[in-house]
């Protein structure tokens, strides 16, 4: 397992110095052009504000009223059985629906428990391994006027499933439930 | 969806205080979690403009372009109706590319091309096509190598190391890429056979 800690913290440094002296090679004006693709950073980051406030407001009222915990209570003793802690359904839930709202539940979720709990870990990983199925099934479908979507939503959202399972069984795995 | 969603959980959280008697919590509530999501945009802010910046580089360099070339070969084994050369393929790749290093503003106009192009293949039928079902199973299950956002948060709330999710988030992801894959192409097929009998 420490060989995954290794490659994690590897990865993005190897990536960036990768990128750098290809671009130099070909020569590409780095520095300009990466301050070009940089102001597009800014913006999207500040587009993405009234979406999280939004989430996040909703997400802290139900946490804060009690109805969270109480919900949440409710579905302990059945996914206790299967090693899943209760805290992550609100994630499971809203990741194939909203991005954004899944955001604000990830970042609820490690402000909460922590970054380097078992919980951050998993809303970590689970955020990062699948993608916003019925975003992108009504944007691309919707975009080119596909009507009968075939068994897209079906397969997209089995596919949001087993790559939820696979996050609790590799965190799980690697971190311990700790 | 959302719509509903969301107001349900501000309704059902107020209703809920009003018994539990917690409103004090939730006044404190609105205003700390508009504050946070603020906070957390602006960190946002130093993870995204680092990692666009760079890959404007890749970008610019060709070194994604020659990367979807690497991959190519295995989009054609998963795409087999589409023909080798025709231009949907070429925007399938760079989609693929711009989602699996987390350009997703760039992913979303790649993606919309590559299906243009397939409904074009698919004789401009309101159907979706087979090709169409496979990339957009692709999509939804996303090839992630680096998470950006989700790094930021971490190191927003202080984790001792922020990176070490990156490799079980590709691992899960792959994982789930590849069942789908093997499911989209399992129904495919057994359609067919009901279909032939």
């Amino acid at each position: 397992m420490q060989i995954i800690s290794t490659v994690s913290l590897w990865l993005i440094p190897i990536i960036i110095a990768i990128i750098l002296i290809h671009g130099t090679w070909k020569k590409v004006p780095t520095y300009e052009t990466f301050v070009e693709g940089g102001k597009e950073g800014i913006k999207i980051a500040i587009s993405i504000i009234p979406f999280l406030v939004g989430m996040l407001v909703a997400i802290s009222i139900f946490r804060a009223s009690g109805a969270l915990e109480f919900f949440v209570g409710l579905l302990r003793p059945v996914l206790e059985l299967f090693g899943i802690p209760a805290e992550i359904v609100p994630l499971a839930i809203l990741r194939p629906i909203s991005g954004n709202a899944a955001l604000g539940v990830t970042s609820d979720l490690i402000a909460t428990y922590g970054p380097d709990s078992f919980i951050g870990r998993l809303a970590s990983v689970m955020q990062g391994s699948t993608d916003t199925t019925f975003y992108i099934l009504t944007v691309y479908f919707g975009a080119v006027g596909i009507k009968k979507m075939g068994d897209a939503l079906k397969i997209g959202l089995i596919a949001d499933f087993i790559g939820i399972t696979a996050s609790i069984i590799i965190v799980t795995l690697i971190f311990g439930t700790t | 969806m959302i719509n509903i969603i969301w107001v349900a959980m501000s309704v059902i959280g107020i209703v809920f205080a009003m018994f539990n008697g917690t409103m004090e919590e939730v006044n404190k509530a609105v205003f700390q979690g508009a504050q946070e999501a603020v906070t957390l945009c602006i960190g946002f802010i130093s993870v995204l403009v680092f990692w666009l910046g760079l890959m404007r580089i890749a970008q610019t360099s060709g070194l994604l372009d020659k990367l979807a070339y690497l991959f190519k070969p295995l989009v054609k084994k998963i795409f087999p109706d589409i023909p080798s050369d025709h231009p949907a393929l070429g925007y399938i790749l760079s989609n693929m590319m711009a989602n699996m290093f987390g350009l997703g503003n760039a992913a979303t106009p790649l993606g919309i091309k590559a299906m243009e192009q397939l409904k074009m293949l698919n004789g401009g039928k309101n159907e979706a096509s087979r090709s169409m079902v496979t990339f957009l199973v692709i999509n939804t299950s996303s090839i992630t190598i680096i998470p950006t956002t989700v790094l930021a948060i971490r190191m927003n709330y202080d984790s001792v190391s922020p990176a070490e999710i990156v490799l079980p988030t590709i691992i899960a992801s792959l994982f789930a890429t590849i069942c789908a894959i093997l499911i989209d192409r399992y129904i495919y097929n057994r359609k067919n056979r009901n279909r032939v009998r």
